[in-house]
């Protein structure tokens, strides 16, 4: 019962919540009125509001962040507190998965009952009488109103690139690359904990640096990807049902990469600043954790965006 | 004063209602409808049986329950016993619910079959459903009309005493032949609205972009009054279904003066229209299409829905006017209604809306021909 | 053994901050419970008046006090409220003050993540109140906000609503998280999870709901979000997307999330009937097994809300049989309530009364609840008054009362001091028969064919509406009742003892803190046997 012996530590009351609740206001005003400045008292400099947000969100997350890590350096947190803080980081990232969830459904729904539907086939298919010509395939280049949503010319589908090119096709695919950097980069941060553990802070301090170079690259390799998508292959969040799909379920997890990234920059910063040791770890761990996430999230993104 | 003697009165009425055993009985207005279709029937049937399982079951529970609460008051000196589980009653009460449920599924799920026979009908009508009111189309016979709330705003506003179908009543009920297999092909077409006719047990959503079928067989003639059921915005209570059903004989007879008269219409196109002609005929067109959103005075209600009376576009510029009442604002409740109206009636509403008001005289004042719209038709589809 | 320190420079025993910061800055979980609590309260009244305007206008047939417009903002905003500023917040407040009490910890895992949670809220209903002051108008498409009338028909205000909405979210994620956190990790040692009290058992099942399908809510306005201001096609056909694919996202949380606003009330209920009728609650594993199955089925039940808009047979039925299922377990509780009253020695004081009512009216909404998910039958049901019938008798008598229940049982330990039990028992017969009055005539206007959210009606059904407006004024008032109660036993009142209610000793932690209770619960952890 070695959790037991030391006081759970309560901290005093503390001025960063309500602050990060008044952040999230601010934020959401700005949002809002920045999407429809009419109704915002402050017009077209709502944008404004939205970046004061921002950097009170940061503000607030850095000095919340800072005084977890010096309550901990000071030897407040006993083993039964580090607990909740990993309880609540798996918790966390349960809730992450869920919301990537919806979106999944989102895509599984509309490739297998409505576009169907909508071309004729399956139980509401005459539906299709609404839509006269349209015909259902996937990736969904025709929209049943190529006014309002004019499909894209082109798709990202592994298909097409084997298809377009056999090998050289597969070579000249950008999500490979995205596929190769993410997955090692998973090995590379499991090999910077274990040096964590056995002490040896040069392979960890290393490794996570590759990590990192690994994250960064694909952040940026996604970026080439989205360019080429907008100014290319006409293939945009207005183009349709792939479009939506696509952007949205590629979006939130690169948006989830850069989270990633920057958790684990910060990660960097402090290992080489001497921060953790073999059994105190937390920070570093949650990251790492929130890091296989992200890779998980990115295989079933090659699985039903891309290949199938 | 006025108050008290309407509760009295209401509640007088609600007791003797009770207490007749009237509301339990099964012809009651307060229970679901007999109907008049097979399904109807079953339906109603199917709901009577739930109802009485749990009424049933509620009568056991709650009467164990209000016994031990009397029988083992603590102030008739009650001693609590110890036990605290027994595992055999356990199990057999989680049996007994399930047989139960078994038991309910079956009849439920043999009606469930019957309903989703989906075969051609003899009949085929499109339902569409319009901020705020139906379309009917017949796929075979070219006949298409629109129905709309035939209760005056006055009703509404208790200006007016209420008439029997307050409500319940519509300018063109849709009509139907009995002893006919017919199938409707529901659609939305801005939100989801909901067709529903109690006395056929039809309830289908309008879901814009995509059909659901349903069907009927009425054997008896007769009016069938029903409601739009998926909220769709501020009109949601104001578009009520009417259906008549009527011989195969006066069916018949009904669809050969529709037919006519859409011919008759469309030969209007190629007449010249007065000035006078075209007011009077949109003031009618008006106040059965447009005054659900821009008001019988013209003031529309700001700010979702502008005021036509001072508008720019309906003083002044005539050639959005026209493009607005066929295309519609996209994204805005204003429909297009190239679809829904005849060219003379677009022209003629236009007119209406432009020499109405203080338009006539702060604005233009320009009137349009059927012949206009007839052109812009031709122009867009090129 | 444990104790607790709060930081280094301040040890020991000391009360709480004064002033306004010990509101807005607090960690501690019975300031954050009674801040939520009040925050709850405040929400009460704010919706219920809503319904009180809707009860208004309902009250003759003909548009007499609001136009349609409006009246559609008031039902819509009054569902949102009662569900995401009423119920729930009065459970996580309830959650707050309770769980660190009845498992033996000194405050909540995450403290200052606990403010945080509490805090988000009212900022969201900040901004979702003030867009019914904006020029368009509040949200005015349903609790449910279907698309495309919450997506390309709304008003512009939605986007207010989508990121208040989103708040709403994470605070409930937030809270989750940290009460699972709480239970799995701060039990004091010898409590076992089997020996766990039912309130905590049923807000850990709670939790994990809320973990699951808030992010799915949060999903879903984010697709809305799209669809409104960047031109995706989600929830529109023109571009292969489908107004349903909304309806299927939104149930697969809504469904779960009406379980989320009944199953604390069941944990509460059980200590409530357990207590006064001197009895350990009759089958503790059986509640616990029947919880989580609840919960494992409320997931795979959504699309029952759905059934008429145009689902394959397959779907329907599937639905229909996995929807009811659930009666199986939720009849299960039911029969362990009664059979815990079985030769008990009961008395009934008002927390008693109310989960009595609880017991006999949850279950009638119940019944209702099972008659809407035949099929066949709910294509007449369905969007009716019926409907609002079945769900106000789930939540009203259900899960309000059960939250009454609650206040009534817990309030001396609280505060010290008892209530008014005459008070409190007239505050029970006036909602106990006008909740009746006001929701029961509305099965028979609705088996009669007056759809739900309709300002105006046909003249046959007057008489039922003119009754239930009548009996929502009695309830709207006697709900006054209620607030004096509560300041009435801060204030003053008979002093209560440790124990409350005759031996309550033996049935969890809270009873053997003093009343009211040190500002931090157990700062040593009791060691459970
Ligand atoms: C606290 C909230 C709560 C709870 C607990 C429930 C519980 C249940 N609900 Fe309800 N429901 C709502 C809140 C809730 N509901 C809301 C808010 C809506 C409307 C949403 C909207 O559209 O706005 C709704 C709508 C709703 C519908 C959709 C109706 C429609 O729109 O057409 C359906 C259909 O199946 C349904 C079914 C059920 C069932 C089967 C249960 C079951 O869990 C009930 C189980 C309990 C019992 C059955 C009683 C006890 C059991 C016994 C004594 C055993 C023996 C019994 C038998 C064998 C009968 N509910
Ligand atoms: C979560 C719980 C919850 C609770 C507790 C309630 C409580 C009440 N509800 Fe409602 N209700 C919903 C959830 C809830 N509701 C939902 C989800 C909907 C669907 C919305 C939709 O369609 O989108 C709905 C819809 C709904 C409708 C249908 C609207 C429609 O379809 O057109 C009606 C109509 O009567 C109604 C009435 C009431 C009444 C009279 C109360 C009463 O119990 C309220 C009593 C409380 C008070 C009155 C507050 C306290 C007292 C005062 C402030 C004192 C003074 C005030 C006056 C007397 C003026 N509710
Ligand atoms: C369902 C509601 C609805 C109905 C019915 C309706 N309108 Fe409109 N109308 C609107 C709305 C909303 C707008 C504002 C569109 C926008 O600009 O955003 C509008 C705009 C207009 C305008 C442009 C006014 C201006 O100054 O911008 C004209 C002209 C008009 N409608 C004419 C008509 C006529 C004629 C009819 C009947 C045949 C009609 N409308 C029926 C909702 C409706
Ligand atoms: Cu159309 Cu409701
Ligand atoms: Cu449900």
């Amino acid at each position: 019962m070695s959790s037991h012996q030391q006081p759970y530590y309560v901290p005093k009351s503390s001025k960063l919540p309500f602050a990060m609740a008044v952040t999230m206001l601010t934020l959401i005003i700005g949002a809002s009125t920045t999407l429809k400045p009419e109704l915002g008292p402050f017009g077209e400099n709502s944008y404004l509001v939205l970046l004061t947000g921002f950097l009170m969100m940061w503000t607030t997350m850095f000095f919340w962040f800072s005084q977890v890590i010096k309550e901990n350096n000071e030897g407040l947190n006993n083993l039964m507190l580090n607990n909740s803080y990993y309880y609540g980081m798996a918790w966390f990232i349960f809730s992450e998965v869920m919301f990537f969830f919806a979106f999944f459904f989102a895509l599984a729904y509309i490739r297998n009952f409505a576009v169907p539907w909508l071309g004729g086939e399956g139980e509401k298919g005459i539906s299709n009488i609404l839509w006269p010509g349209f015909e259902a395939h996937w990736p969904l280049m025709v929209t049943p109103d190529q006014a309002a949503f004019p499909g894209p010319e082109e798709e990202m589908s592994f298909g097409t690139a084997y298809g377009h090119g056999g090998l050289a096709g597969v070579l000249g695919w950008i999500p490979l690359y995205n596929t190769i950097c993410l997955l090692s980069s998973s090995v590379t941060v499991h090999i910077a904990h274990l040096g964590l553990k056995n002490g040896n802070r040069l392979q960890f301090n290393l490794f996570l640096a590759i990590t990192l170079i690994l994250g960064y690259s694909f952040v940026v390799l996604q970026a080439i990807e989205y360019s080429e998508a907008y100014t290319q292959m006409g293939l945009t969040l207005k183009s349709g049902a792939y479009g939506t799909t696509f952007f949205m379920l590629t979006g939130f997890h690169g948006f989830h990469v850069c989270l990633g990234a920057i958790i684990l920059t910060i990660m960097l910063i402090r290992g080489l600043r001497g921060h953790f040791s073999h059994d105190d770890q937390f920070g570093f761990e949650a990251g790492s954790w929130y890091w296989h996430f992200v890779d998980v999230v990115w295989i079933c993104l090659v699985a039903f965006v891309y290949v199938m | 004063m006025k108050l008290a003697s309407t509760l009295t009165r209401k509640f007088h009425y609600i007791f003797l209602c009770i207490f007749s055993g009237q509301v339990f009985s099964e012809a009651s207005k307060y229970n679901m409808p007999h109907g008049v279709t097979e399904v109807s029937e079953s339906i109603f049937e199917l709901h009577m049986l739930i109802m009485w399982v749990c009424v049933g079951i509620g009568v056991v529970v709650f009467g164990i329950m209000f016994w031990s609460l009397w029988k083992y008051r603590k102030s008739s000196g009650a001693v609590a016993a110890k036990f605290d589980d027994h595992f055999g009653l356990e199990i057999s009460w989680t049996i007994l619910v399930a047989v139960i449920l078994v038991l309910i599924a079956i009849p439920s799920t043999i009606v469930l079959i019957q309903t989703y026979d989906d075969t051609e009908g003899d009949i085929n009508i499109m339902v569409t459903g319009y901020q705020w009111k139906w379309q009917y189309k017949y796929l075979e016979d070219d006949i298409s009309f629109f129905s709309n709330l035939a209760t005056s705003q006055e009703e509404i506003d208790n200006q007016l005493a209420k008439g029997e179908y307050y409500l319940r009543e519509v300018d063109e009920p849709l009509v139907i032949p009995i002893n006919k297999r017919i199938r409707f092909l529901i659609t939305g077409n801005d939100v989801i609205h909901s067709w529903w006719v109690p006395d056929f047990a039809v309830k289908q959503d309008a879901v814009p972009g995509f059909i659901n079928t349903a069907w009927t067989n009425v054997p008896e003639p007769g009016i069938y009054r029903g409601a739009c059921t998926e909220l769709c915005g501020l009109g949601h209570a104001f578009m009520p279904i009417v259906v008549r059903a009527v011989e195969q004989e006066e069916y018949d007879s009904w669809v050969a003066e529709k037919i006519a008269f859409a011919e008759q219409e469309r030969l209007l196109n190629y007449k010249v229209w007065t000035r006078e002609e075209l007011v009077q005929r949109g003031e009618g067109v008006y106040a059965k299409n447009c005054i659900a959103c821009h008001q019988t005075n013209g003031q529309g209600l700001p700010p979702v829905f502008p005021a036509l009376d001072g508008s720019n576009i309906v003083m002044n510029d005539k050639t959005r006017n026209i493009e607005i009442l066929m295309e519609g604002v996209r994204g805005a409740a204003m429909q297009s209604f190239a679809n829904q109206l005849s060219e003379v009636d677009i022209a003629s509403v236009i007119t209406y809306t432009r020499r109405s008001w203080g338009n006539n005289k702060n604005g233009d004042g320009e009137i349009v021909e059927p012949k206009e719209i007839v052109d812009y038709k031709n122009r867009v589809e090129l | 053994m444990s104790t607790i320190v709060e930081t280094h420079e301040d040890h020991g025993h000391h009360g709480p901050a004064k002033g306004l910061t010990r509101w807005l800055f607090t960690t501690n979980h019975k300031d954050i419970g009674t801040l939520y609590l009040w925050f709850s309260f405040l929400m009460l009244f704010i919706g219920g008046a809503m319904a009180m305007v809707v009860r208004a206008e309902l009250f003759e047939p003909g548009l007499q006090i609001i136009q349609p417009e409006f009246f559609n903002q008031m039902t819509t905003n009054h569902g949102l409220i009662m569900v995401f500023g009423v119920i729930m917040p009065a459970f996580v407040g309830l959650a707050n003050w309770m769980i660190p009490m009845q498992i033996g910890a000194p405050d909540m895992a995450l403290p200052r993540l606990n403010n945080l949670s509490f805090w988000l809220l009212p900022m969201a209903f900040t901004i979702l109140l003030s867009t019914l002051f904006m020029e368009p108008g509040g949200p005015n498409f349903g609790w449910t906000f279907y698309a495309p009338l919450s997506t390309t028909y709304a008003p512009d205000t939605v986007t207010f609503f989508i990121f208040s909405i989103h708040i709403m979210g994470a605070s409930s994620i937030l809270g989750s998280i940290n009460i699972i956190t709480t239970i799995l990790n701060m039990r004091a040692p010898g409590l076992t999870l089997m020996k766990m009290p039912l309130f905590c058992w049923s807000w850990l099942i709670t939790a994990y709901l809320l973990i699951a399908v808030m992010p799915v809510l949060a999903g879903t306005v984010t697709m809305m979000l799209m669809d409104i201001h960047f031109g995706t096609s989600f929830f529109n056909a023109a571009g292969g997307g489908d107004p349903i694919l909304f309806q299927h996202i939104f149930w697969f949380f809504g469904h779960p999330e009406v379980y989320i606003m009944i199953l604390p009330a069941f944990g509460i209920v059980s200590h409530v009937i357990s207590t006064f009728s001197r009895k350990p609650i009759f089958g503790y594993s059986s509640m616990v097994y029947a919880l989580t199955s609840i919960a494992i089925l409320s997931f795979v039940v959504w699309a029952h809300h759905m059934f008429t808009v145009g689902m394959p047979l397959a779907g329907e039925l599937f639905f229909m049989y996995s929807t009811m299922l659930i009666a199986i377990p939720t009849g299960v509780k039911v029969f362990n309530w009664v059979a815990t009253m079985f030769k008990g020695s009961i008395s009934f004081e008002t927390p008693m009364l109310f989960a009595i009512a609880f017991v006999a009216l949850f279950t009638i909404g119940g019944f209702s609840g099972l008659m809407l998910t035949i099929v066949p039958a709910d294509f007449q049901y369905h969007d009716t008054y019926f409907v609002v019938a079945h769900f106000h008798y789930v939540l009203v008598p259900g899960s309000l009362f059960g939250i009454f229940a609650g206040v009534y049982y817990w309030i001396p330990k609280w505060t010290g001091n008892m209530y008014d039990e005459t008070l409190g028992k007239l505050h029970f017969w006036l909602s106990f028969i006008s909740v009746n009055l006001t929701f029961f005539p509305m099965h028979f206007v609705g088996l009669a064919g007056m759809p739900r959210r309709y300002p105006d009606y046909a003249l046959q059904f007057a008489d039922f509406n003119a009754m239930a407006s009548v009996g929502a004024f009695i309830f709207g008032f006697s709900q006054l009742l209620l607030l004096f109660i509560v300041i009435k036993s801060i204030r003053t009142g008979k002093k209560a003892s440790s124990e409350v209610w005759e031996d309550a000793k033996g049935r969890g932690l809270e009873w053997t803190l003093e009343s009211p209770p040190p500002y931090h619960s157990f700062t040593i952890q009791p060691e459970v046997k």
